[in-house]
C-alpha cells in the first residue's frame, strides 16, 4: 500500500559517515528502514552505524544490492554522487542536499533520464511509507499508515499537513517531498501519476508554493487524468511579487505563477483547495 | 528621426525589480548591475558602447568629456522603471552630463537611493532585437530566446504574438550548436552582412551564461546602429547564488546598497529574512511553513511584518540573531514563533528561545507554537521560564493577531 518505497526497499546511504548521513542514517534504521550499506570514498571496508561502508556505489551495488539510495553529500559534490548512483544502476535516487548549482542539475537531469533511473529532489525531505520505510529526514512519528497519498515541494510545511492528517485519524500511503529547486528529478505530475495507479491510495494531498508552473501542470493532469480526489494547498499568497527574472522568465513561463492563479487553476481542475494546512483533513473527509 | 530613436533608447529599460536578498522562492539569485553585466559580456567579445561608472557629477562630467560624444546617463539600481522614474537621461555635452548626473544621483527609485550612474555613448538605433539565454524549468534545459521585435514591449509580444518569439534549447551535454545560432539568425531575419557578427554574439552570450553559472543573461535591446553595426545597448545578468562558491570574482559584484540593512545582517547570519509592511514578527523553520504562517496570519486578519526562515538548526545563536533582526523593525507589536521540529529538536529550540530572550530584552509579547521532535522536553523548558507553547498553528496565529491588534 504505497508508492516507491516499502518493506522491500534496500537502502544505500551516500555520504554515510558525514554528520547528516550518520544522524539520519540512525533515525532511518530506528524507524525500521532496511539500510544495507553506505558509501564514503576512502572509508570502504569499515562499518558505520552498524552497516558496511563501500568506496564506490558500483562496489556497494555488487555486494549489498541496494534498490534505492539516499544522498547526504555536500552541495559541491552532490551532482556527481547522483550521476554515480545512476551509472551504477540504482533505480531510485533520493537527494536531500540543498544548494546544488542549477546548471549542474541540467546535466544531471538528462544523465539520470538516459540511465532510466528516477530521481527525487534535490533539496527535499525525502519520502516515507509509514510503518514500512523512511527514506528522508522527516520526523517519523508524526506519520501513520493509511490511504492518503501526499506530495509536496516543501519540508516543514509537509510535516504540518501530515500532522493534521494523522491527528484527524487519516493515515498516509506514502508522503513524498519532491523539493522546490528550479530543476528537480520528479514533478508533481510524476508523483500524481503513481498515486493514481496505486491501488492502496484513495485520495491525494498536494502542497505547492508560489513560483514556477509545476502546480499549473499538475492542475492540467488532475483535470485530464485523475479519478481520485485531490486536496491542494498553495503557500505564499502574501509573499511580495519581487521574484521576477527579467523578461526571459516571463516569456518562458508564459503563465501566472502567483498563489492565487495556482489555486484558481487547481480549483477549476476539480481539486478542493484548502485555505490553511489545518483545513486539509476536513476537505478530504 | 534621430532624436526619436534616442528617446526610444531612453525608454528601453528592463523592468528590474528590487532585490530580495533571499527569496521565498525556489531560486536564490544574485542580480548584478547593467554596467557589471556589460563588463562580463565584453569579456565574451560582445560589442558594448564605451561607458564608465560615476559616483559624483564631477566624475560623470569627466567621463563624458573623455567620450567626447553625446552620452546617456543611466541610474545603476536593481529596480524597474528607471526610465519612467527619470533615472535615464540624455546629455549633449559634458557639462550637461554633470547636471543630469547630479539630478539622478541621490534620487530614489522604488525605495533605493541611486549611488552610481553609468555614463555611456548614446547610440543611434536603426533596429532593436531581443536575445536572451535562460534556464527553462519546463524542459529542464538552457534555452536561447530571440525576437526580431526587441525593446520594452517584448513581454507583451510574447503574450500577444508568441510566434514572434523564437526558442531554441541547448543540449545539456553538448551545449549550443553553431547551426542553432544560425537558425536563430535566420528566424530573426538578421541582415545577411551582419549574420556572422550576430552568431558570434549569440555564442558569446551563451558562453557567458554558462561560464558565470547564470540563471539569466539577456541583451535588450541588441541594436543595429545607423552605421550598420550590432551593439548591446542594455544587458542583464542574474547569477545562481548556489554556484557563487566557484566564482569568488562574481561575488564581488554584490551591491549591499541594494539590500535592506536587516536583510544584509540576516544573510550574514545565514537566516532568510525579508521585511514586509505589517506588525506581526514571525520566526519559523522552513520556507514553506514560513510562507504558510504569513498566509494564515493574513487569513485571521493580521499583517505579517516579515518572512524569516530560521533554518534547520534553530540553536541559541540563530534564535538570538533572528530576534534581534525581527525587533530591529519598530513596527513589530507581537512576535510569533512557529516551529515544527523535524531535524531540529524542540528542546534545543526552547533553550535557544530562553537564551535569546535574555540576550535581547524586549517588551514585545511573544506567542510560541512548538511541536515535533522532543516536544514534551521543549515545553517543560519553556514552562520553567513561564513561557507557554501552543499546540495548534491556527490557535497560535489567532492568539498573536489578537495580541497585536490590542496594542
Amino acid at each position: 500500500m504505497s508508492i516507491l518505497v516499502d518493506k522491500n526497499t534496500r537502502l544505500l546511504i551516500q555520504g554515510i559517515t558525514g554528520r547528516n548521513g550518520t544522524f539520519h542514517g540512525q533515525q532511518m534504521i530506528e524507524y525500521g528502514t532496511n539500510v544495507v550499506g553506505g558509501v564514503t570514498p576512502g572509508k570502504g571496508g569499515t562499518t558505520h552505524i552498524g552497516v558496511p561502508v563501500y568506496n564506490t556505489v558500483r562496489e556497494a551495488m555488487a555486494e549489498a544490492i541496494p534498490n534505492t539510495t539516499i544522498i547526504y553529500v555536500p552541495a559541491p559534490f552532490a551532482a556527481d554522487s547522483i550521476m554515480e548512483a545512476a551509472d551504477a544502476g540504482i533505480p531510485l535516487i533520493v537527494c536531500i542536499t540543498e544548494g546544488i548549482p542549477v546548471l549542474d542539475m541540467v546535466k544531471v537531469y538528462e544523465f539520470v533520464k538516459d540511465h532510466g533511473a528516477r530521481l527525487i529532489g534535490p533539496n527535499c525531505p525525502g519520502l516515507i511509507t509509514p510503518g514500512q520505510a523512511k527514506v528522508g529526514i522527516m520526523p517519523g512519528y508524526i506519520h501513520a499508515p493509511g490511504r492518503v497519498g501526499l506530495v509536496s515541494k516543501s519540508g516543514t510545511l509537509t510535516y504540518e499537513a501530515v500532522n493534521a492528517l494523522t491527528q484527524a485519524g487519516m493515515g498516509q500511503s506514502t508522503a513524498v517531498g519532491i523539493g522546490g529547486d528550479p530543476i528537480i528529478g520528479s514533478s508533481f505530475v510524476d508523483i500524481l501519476e503513481l498515486f493514481e495507479q496505486d491501488p492502496d491510495t484513495d485520495s491525494v494531498v498536494m502542497i505547492g508554493e508560489i513560483g514556477g508552473d509545476a502546480e499549473l501542470r499538475a492542475a492540467d493532469y488532475i483535470k485530464s487524468s485523475m479519478t481520485k480526489p485531490v486536496v491542494a494547498y498553495i503557500a505564499g499568497r502574501t509573499a511580495p511579487a519581487d521574484r521576477r527574472m527579467g523578461h526571459a522568465g516571463a516569456i518562458i513561463s508564459g503563465g501566472d505563477d502567483t498563489a492565487a492563479a495556482k489555486m484558481a487553476a487547481l480549483s477549476k481542475a476539480g481539486a478542493k483547495v484548502a485555505e490553511s494546512p489545518t483545513q486539509i483533513p476536513s476537505l478530504l473527509g | 528621426m534621430w532624436l526619436g530613436a534616442i528617446d526610444r533608447a531612453i525608454m528601453l529599460n528592463i523592468p528590474m525589480r528590487r532585490v530580495v536578498s533571499v527569496s521565498f522562492i525556489e531560486e536564490d539569485t544574485l542580480k548584478i548591475h547593467e554596467y557589471q553585466a556589460k563588463e562580463v559580456l565584453a569579456r565574451y567579445h560582445i560589442p558594448v558602447q564605451e561607458g564608465h561608472v560615476a559616483t559624483s557629477p564631477e566624475e560623470a562630467e569627466a567621463i563624458a568629456q573623455r567620450i567626447g560624444k553625446m552620452v546617456v546617463v543611466k541610474a545603476q539600481v536593481h529596480a524597474g522603471g528607471r526610465g519612467k522614474a527619470g533615472g535615464v537621461k540624455l546629455a549633449q555635452t559634458a557639462q550637461e552630463a554633470r547636471g543630469k548626473a547630479a539630478a539622478i544621483l541621490g534620487m530614489q527609485i522604488k525605495g533605493i537611493t541611486v549611488k552610481k550612474v553609468l555614463v555611456t555613448v548614446a547610440a543611434d538605433i536603426a533596429h532593436e532585437y531581443y536575445i536572451g539565454v535562460v534556464l527553462d524549468r519546463a524542459s529542464k534545459r538552457v534555452m536561447l530566446i530571440g525576437s526580431a521585435e526587441g525593446g520594452v514591449e517584448i513581454e507583451e509580444t510574447a503574450k500577444t504574438n508568441p510566434e514572434k518569439i523564437i526558442r531554441i534549447a541547448a543540449d545539456p551535454a553538448l551545449g549550443l550548436g553553431d547551426y542553432q545560432a544560425r537558425d536563430l539568425a535566420f528566424a530573426m531575419q538578421i541582415p545577411a552582412p551582419l549574420q556572422r557578427d550576430f552568431i558570434k554574439i549569440v555564442h558569446g552570450l551563451y558562453n557567458a551564461f554558462i561560464a558565470t553559472d547564470a540563471s539569466l543573461a539577456e541583451i535588450n535591446p541588441l541594436v543595429i546602429t545607423n552605421d550598420n553595426k550590432l551593439e548591446a545597448l542594455d544587458a542583464k545578468i542574474v547569477l545562481d547564488d548556489n554556484a557563487l562558491y566557484r566564482h569568488p570574482d562574481l561575488e564581488a559584484y554584490r551591491d549591499l546598497n541594494e539590500e535592506e540593512a536587516a536583510e544584509i545582517t540576516a544573510r550574514e547570519a545565514n537566516l532568510s529574512y525579508v521585511k514586509l509592511d505589517g506588525n506581526i514578527g514571525c520566526m519559523v523553520n522552513g520556507a514553506g511553513l514560513a510562507m504558510s504562517t504569513m498566509d494564515t496570519i493574513k487569513l485571521y486578519g493580521g499583517e505579517p511584518a516579515n518572512f524569516l526562515d530560521v533554518g534547520g538548526s534553530a540553536d541559541a545563536e540563530r534564535v538570538t540573531n533572528a530576534l534581534r533582526i525581527i525587533l530591529s523593525d519598530p513596527h513589530v507589536k507581537a512576535i510569533l514563533f512557529n516551529i515544527f521540529g523535524g531535524i531540529v529538536r524542540c528542546d534545543e529550540v526552547a533553550k535557544g528561545i530562553i537564551i535569546g530572550l535574555k540576550e535581547v530584552q524586549t517588551e514585545v509579547p511573544l506567542v510560541i507554537r512548538l511541536v515535533g521532535t522532543n516536544q514534551a522536553e521543549g515545553r517543560r523548558i519553556l514552562s520553567e521560564a513561564n513561557l507557554i507553547a501552543l499546540d495548534n498553528m491556527d490557535d497560535a496565529v489567532k492568539k498573536v493577531v489578537e495580541v497585536a491588534n490590542s496594542r
